[in-house]
Formats: structure tokens, C-alpha cells, sequence
């Protein structure tokens, strides 16, 4: 963790992993949402309607991914101290928030022809609601403070709180009766799901978590450079 | 001044595990203390007869559709259906639009009360659909009349049918 601190070395690291990540994205998310779409067996109860899953179940997973990335960057952050950790958690929350409102709105439009409803409070719907809400309190977080380090750390620790929300987003559909039905890929008894559907799930979901790689990146960058614009700006000012 | 250094991150990150840990262990504490019926989105048959709920008493009531139990009135409009848990029963009626997904021996999640009879009287039913994903006549066909939704898991979450397909 310590050796890629060091913003010339994340560089130098960015450079070497973008071409791959990029090209993974494409590949997968082009081939992935082919089959999604277009080649692939509609569902024995649920017809077509069941293809909002190939978009619907990678996004929630992405969610939850994506925030254990902001707690780890913001845990790394609060003890270490790595001004690169804090940038880390700042670049993923956006990308976090936004695969966890896909989740939220392909699951309202999928759970309206299915179960009749777009929303319900239960406690897989509600949890997820507010990871989202977590999302945006952090980035909320790092906006209401002008100094930069302060609001980091204050950002960060809303994070690390958030982190108790992960379990329960998981095993909601276990603990407690909810209309969301149990897991189908990550149990322990193996998936629930075919074959012919699993396959270009899996596919959708690399590909979304390649778009993450690229996106992070990106992200990341764009905050260093913009750190180091205005040092320049503060070294100019300070020269006269 | 490095030793001093060093010290001070280890008790940051003594603070911070610490902090992190308990906070977790509460939540998850206070969450089973609560029990799963206050956070649960319904009560199943069972539970109506064990709490004694009242008539006129607005609550939702979730299981499977019982298997030959669903009827259509004169009216056209009125359904009669049994939800079941496999450990208790309770007579449904509803008057309104099914969703897509609502078929015998499959679960529902219905809102409303008990009338005079006893009867449940619901003003919306929701489909919840399992966790089973997969191409028609695939699946193999459940023997049992009643399989309790915890069980019906089991019956078809094994990895061995992903074989077949």
C-alpha cells in the first residue's frame, strides 16, 4: 500500500494497467450486454423482463464494492495519513453513488411489472437506500468544508460508519422477511441461476468493474492535477 | 521524532480499529436484540394465530399461494386465495389487480386485515418471486404440494442442475 503512496509512482502504475482495463471494459461490456439482450433465454416465470437483471444485479454488487474501496482509502486516510488516500476515496464516490442509483432505479423498474410495486420498505430496498444516502453525505462531506484536510478526514470517518451498512445490505434478504428474494450467485450452495444466464452476468459484471478501474483512474488523476494547479496558482501569487 | 512518529500511527490505528469495531459489533447487536419481526416486512400464517391478531387490524401477510386454492368470484373482479407457510393457513380475498408473477405455489406479500370471519381481506398483493433464474422447463418440478419457502431453496440450489444446462 505504502509504495503506490507516492502520486509519480500511482503514474506510472495508472499508465501500465489503463490500456488493459480499458479494453477489458469494451470487450466484456460489448459482448456482455449482447447476450444480456439479445441472446439469451428468457426467464420460466418472468419472460423477458428477467434481462433488467444482467444491468440490475452487477450494479447493486458494484455499490457495495466500490464503497468497501472508499472505507479502505478512508481507514488508510485517518491512520496513515496518505494525502493519496484521501483522493482515492474522494475519486470513487461518485462512480459508487452512481452504480448504487442504477441498482436502485433498474430495481424500480423491474420490481413494478414483477411484483407490482416500484418500492417497498423492506430491509433489502431500504439498506441500499442508504448506502446511497452515505454516498452523498460523503460527498456532501468534503463540499461543506473549505480546508481540504479537514474535510477529508471528516468524510472519511462518516465512511468507515457507513461500513456497518454492508453486512446488513447483504444478509437483509436472510435476517428478515423482505419482498427482494435471497441471493442467487453468492451462496454458499452454489448459484441459483442457469447456466445460459449466469455467463453473461458474470460478463456484465467484469465489465462494470473494468468501467471502475478506468473511472477511478481518471478520477484520481483529474484530483491530482487539479492539487497541483493550485500550488502553482498559490506559488505564483506568492512570487509576485 | 520518527519513533514519535511511529507511535503515533500505531494509536491511530488502535483508535480507529477499535472505533470501527465496536461501532460494527453495536449495530449488528442492537439490530438482533430487535429480533427479525419488528424489522420484517410481514407475518407469516403461524404468526397471525401466535400473536392473536385482531380483526380490523391493519398488517401485511406474506407465503405461498396455496396450490389449488385460487378462485375467481361470479363477479369477475374478487379472488379467493390461500396463503400458506406449510405450518398455518389463511384465507385471502382480494378485489383489484394481480401483478404478472402471482400464480399458485408461489409467494405473495399481501396488505391488509381480518374481517369478521376471519378472512383476509387485502387491499394490495405484491409477487415475490424466488431466487431461481432459469429457461422454461429446465428446473425440476417440485414433488411436494407445499414447500416451505426456506426449504424451496435447498430443493432447487444445488449447483447440480447447472450441469444440465
Amino acid at each position: 500500500m505504502h509504495r503506490f503512496a507516492n502520486p509519480a509512482q500511482f503514474n506510472r502504475l495508472a499508465d501500465s494497467v489503463m490500456p488493459w482495463a480499458f479494453s477489458v471494459m469494451v470487450l466484456t461490456l460489448a459482448s456482455g450486454l449482447y447476450f444480456a439482450l439479445f441472446d439469451s433465454p428468457a426467464d420460466y416465470q418472468q419472460g423477458e423482463s428477467v434481462r433488467i437483471m444482467y444491468m440490475h444485479v452487477p450494479a447493486a454488487w458494484m455499490g457495495m464494492f466500490v464503497y468497501m474501496v472508499m472505507a479502505v482509502a478512508s481507514f488508510t486516510a485517518l491512520v496513515w495519513r496518505h494525502p493519496l488516500a484521501l483522493i482515492a476515496g474522494k475519486a470513487a464516490a461518485p462512480i459508487g453513488a452512481m452504480f448504487t442509483a442504477l441498482a436502485l432505479i433498474t430495481g424500480a423498474l423491474w420490481g413494478k411489472p414483477m411484483w407490482g410495486t416500484y418500492w417497498v420498505w423492506d430491509g433489502r430496498l431500504t439498506s441500499v437506500l442508504v448506502q446511497f444516502f452515505l454516498y452523498l453525505g460523503y460527498m456532501a462531506l468534503w463540499q461543506a468544508v473549505e480546508d481540504d484536510e479537514k474535510a477529508g478526514r471528516a468524510a472519511s470517518i462518516l465512511a468507515l460508519v457507513g461500513v456497518v451498512n454492508i453486512p446488513i445490505i447483504k444478509f437483509s434478504v436472510d435476517w428478515w422477511n423482505t419482498l427482494h428474494q435471497p441471493a442467487s450467485v453468492m451462496r454458499l450452495d452454489g448459484p441459483t441461476i442457469h447456466s445460459d444466464m449466469l455467463w453473461p452476468l458474470l460478463l456484465v459484471a467484469v465489465g462494470y468493474q473494468a468501467y471502475f478501474v478506468v473511472a477511478f483512474i481518471w478520477r484520481m488523476r483529474l484530483e491530482i492535477n487539479l492539487r497541483k494547479l493550485s500550488v502553482m496558482r498559490m506559488n505564483e501569487v506568492a512570487g509576485g | 521524532m520518527a519513533a514519535g512518529l511511529k507511535t503515533r500511527k500505531k494509536q491511530r490505528l488502535l483508535v480507529v480499529s477499535i472505533g470501527l469495531t465496536s461501532l460494527i459489533g453495536a449495530t449488528l447487536l442492537v439490530l438482533f436484540a430487535l429480533g427479525g419481526d419488528s424489522l420484517s416486512l410481514f407475518l407469516q400464517p403461524s404468526e397471525i394465530k401466535a400473536r392473536g391478531i385482531e380483526q380490523g387490524k391493519h398488517f401485511r401477510l406474506g407465503g405461498l399461494v396455496e396450490s389449488g386454492s385460487f378462485f375467481k368470484e361470479d363477479d369477475g373482479l374478487t379472488y379467493h386465495f390461500i396463503v400458506t407457510d406449510c405450518a398455518a393457513s389463511q384465507d385471502v380475498q382480494f378485489k383489484g389487480l394481480l401483478p404478472d408473477l402471482f400464480r399458485e405455489g408461489q409467494g405473495v406479500v399481501t396488505e391488509g386485515a381480518l374481517n369478521a370471519n376471519g378472512v383476509f381481506v387485502a387491499s394490495t398483493v405484491l409477487a415475490k418471486h424466488d431466487e431461481n433464474y432459469a429457461p422454461p422447463g429446465t428446473l425440476p418440478k417440485s414433488e411436494e404440494q407445499c414447500v416451505h419457502p426456506e426449504a424451496a431453496a435447498s430443493t432447487y440450489g444445488t449447483a447440480s442442475y447447472l450441469v444440465s444446462g
